[in-house]
């Protein structure tokens, strides 16, 4: 099986928010990336049937040189190899454009992606990909098992699950329950090591226009101090909420 | 022209998202001087949507199509797109309507902006608000396709009552077998509990319950709220609640109009997945837990001695304003 996984280059969730040019652009400065949360829990299925049923695992990011030391980390962690396609991620539109191309030159039976990204949350990536290839598609997907051409997979439904079958080529919109969060692995000093040597392949962009652009940023209003009520008092507090807020 | 919406349903029933999205649709035709047409695959509910304002509702009635099907959905709706010529359609956030919306998207070329929280700044340029890195900002986007499809962020709009004369029309869109490729085997579903999803109200418990034996005034405040439960992440690791009711940065996130959250510190990952919520009240021993920095109304006490009197309190209440 020819798997490629899509790895998206995010700040830490810990990270501060803030953005320069004038509220135009997001400011990298002192923040910490990683790979997309949900795209490691999708590596780390990848691992698995690499491990389990041999499978060659291949990641992608659509990004400038500063997301190499993430795509080293996906290759640590045990991918074979990794490939950046060189451009600014514009919008979903664009990388999911990019990233039909990769799909196309490399014969992927499964791929991979995060159900979101943590930094614009777009939600839009997997199913894009989806359209432009053709494949069949699971999103929010949190189980999933392949053998030959057929899959199943459940995928996380409003107030449940849903089971559902279907064959490769497949893409997946994933998280957590793809594998679960004891199962993430933390790059060891030889894997690190066998990464240096693991090709990591940059490739131009094809062309492709950005749908959408994001022409001002702005924070949350700083919120109002916690108005604190005693604990005897709830009287109080059905009174705020019923009153001041509107919400019961 | 006409504003095209996703109108997803349970059982036949719209659900509360897509009235919301009709409220919206309704407002935003009103800026381009268009009307709204709703596309409903297998549901009779046009009596609940013509209130919000959808003038026209194309009614597909397909037995192939009574289980979800995205690929099967997302054709449908393009469709209808074609058919009314829609320049704007709009989903809601639930997860069937998502999902669809980025396919969608890819077959129709459109650009796509999902957590969109307000009505358009402008129509032209068209800019949406919309939220990004996990609620820690905004971002006004401009979408420059000729066809956009937005996705509105649950509860960022709210329902506005507009009763018009719905025209109903049955839509009989091609379906294609290819679609069926991928086909749903089983569902697992909750009946008779309000899910995290539709929940005006979530009712939240953490690790300072010290125990899943403790979940029963949980349960209760929730009843007597019309609420969902949800939990930490440490309390469903622990496995006293099922992994369905974790919310946060890893979990499910929370759009309601209040949630109240009872012994839970307020980490930073935890707050990521809720903070979209409107109100927020907390309840803790510790005055100084993370949490009363993000809450609107905080109670610093024993959740064991808080809560029940909590219960009674509402109780009294609901019966009063009943
Ligand atoms: C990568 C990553 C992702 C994560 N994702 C999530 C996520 O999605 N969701 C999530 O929730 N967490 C997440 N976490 C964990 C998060 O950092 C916190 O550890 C977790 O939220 C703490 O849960 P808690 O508040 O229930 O427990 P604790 O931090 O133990 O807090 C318990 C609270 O209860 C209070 N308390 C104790 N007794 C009482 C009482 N009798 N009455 C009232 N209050 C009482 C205490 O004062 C304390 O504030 C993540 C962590 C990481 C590193
Ligand atoms: N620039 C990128 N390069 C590679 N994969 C990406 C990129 N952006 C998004 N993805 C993938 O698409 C998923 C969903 O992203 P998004 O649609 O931005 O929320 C991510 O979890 C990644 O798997």
């Amino acid at each position: 099986m020819n798997i490629l996984v899509c790895i998206s280059h995010v700040p830490d969730t810990t990270s501060k928010i803030n953005f320069t040019d004038g509220d135009a652009k997001f400011d990298s400065n002192g923040v910490q990336f990683v790979i997309n949360p949900n795209d490691e829990f999708g590596l780390t299925r990848a691992m698995f049937f690499k491990e389990k049923q041999g499978a060659t695992v291949t990641v992608v990011n659509v990004g400038g040189a500063e997301t190499e030391p993430t795509l080293r980390k996906a290759l640590a962690i045990g991918a074979d190899s990794a490939i950046r396609v060189n451009a600014e991620a514009t919008d979903g539109f664009f990388v999911a454009k990019q990233l039909a191309e990769v799909v196309k030159n490399g014969n992927y039976d499964l791929v991979i992606a995060g159900k979101e990204s943590l930094d614009y949350n777009g939600g839009m990536v997997p199913g894009l990909l989806a359209s432009f290839t053709g494949a069949n598609f699971v999103n929010g997907c949190v189980s999933l098992e392949v053998e030959e051409t057929n899959a199943t997979a459940i995928r996380e439904i409003d107030g449940g699950t849903e089971t559902l079958t279907t064959s490769l080529p497949l893409i997946v919109g994933g998280q957590k329950g793809l594998v679960g969060e004891s199962d993430l692995r933390i790059p060891n000093m030889r894997g690190i090591m066998m990464a240096r040597k693991k090709p990591l392949t940059v490739v131009e962009a094809v062309a492709g226009e950005a749908q959408t652009k994001a022409v001002h940023f702005s924070k949350p209003i700083e919120k109002g101090a916690c108005k604190v009520v005693a604990a005897d008092n709830l009287d109080e507090l059905i009174s705020l909420l019923h009153n001041e807020a509107k919400v019961i | 022209m006409s504003v095209l919406i996703f109108a997803e349903s349970n059982n036949g029933k719209f659900n509360k998202a897509t009235l919301e999205i009709a409220s919206y649709a309704k407002e935003v035709a009103n800026m381009l001087g268009a009307t709204v047409t709703a596309v409903a695959i297998n549901a009779n509910d046009t009596a609940s949507i013509s209130q919000y304002g959808v003038d026209k509702v194309l009614n597909v009635n397909n037995t192939s199509l009574e289980k979800f099907n995205a690929k099967a959905y997302a054709s449908v709706v393009q469709q209808a797109v074609d058919k009314e010529e829609a320049k704007v359609i709009i989903f809601s956030s639930a997860t069937d309507s998502k999902y669809i919306a980025a396919l969608a998207a890819g077959n129709l070329s459109a650009g796509y902006v999902s957590n969109v929280v307000a009505l358009p700044e402008s129509t032209s340029p068209f800019t949406v608000k919309r939220t990004v890195f996990s609620n820690k900002a905004f971002s006004n986007t401009e979408i420059s396709s000729d066809v956009k499809i937005i996705a509105l962020a649950k509860n960022a709009f709210g329902l506005k009552e507009n009763s018009v004369s719905t025209t109903e029309e049955a839509f009989e869109p091609t379906v294609n077998d290819a679609d069926f490729a991928t086909k749903v085997t089983a569902v697992d579903k909750a009946t008779g509990v309000v899910t995290i999803a539709d929940a005006e109200i979530v009712v939240s418990a953490g690790r300072g319950l010290k125990g899943p034996e403790n979940w029963g005034m949980i349960e209760e405040l929730a009843s007597v709220l019309g609420a969902a439960t949800a939990c930490s992440k440490p309390v469903s690791d622990l496995g006293w609640r099922p992994h369905g009711e974790h919310v946060g940065q890893t979990g499910k996130p929370v759009a309601a109009n209040l949630y109240i959250a009872i012994g839970i510190s307020g980490a930073i990952q935890h707050l990521a997945g809720v903070s979209a919520s409107k109100v927020k009240v907390v309840i803790n021993t510790d005055a100084e837990a993370p949490f009363f920095n993000a809450a609107d109304y905080g109670v610093v006490g024993d959740a064991f001695e808080v809560v029940p009197a909590l219960i009674e309190k509402l109780k009294a209440f609901k019966a009063k304003n009943a």
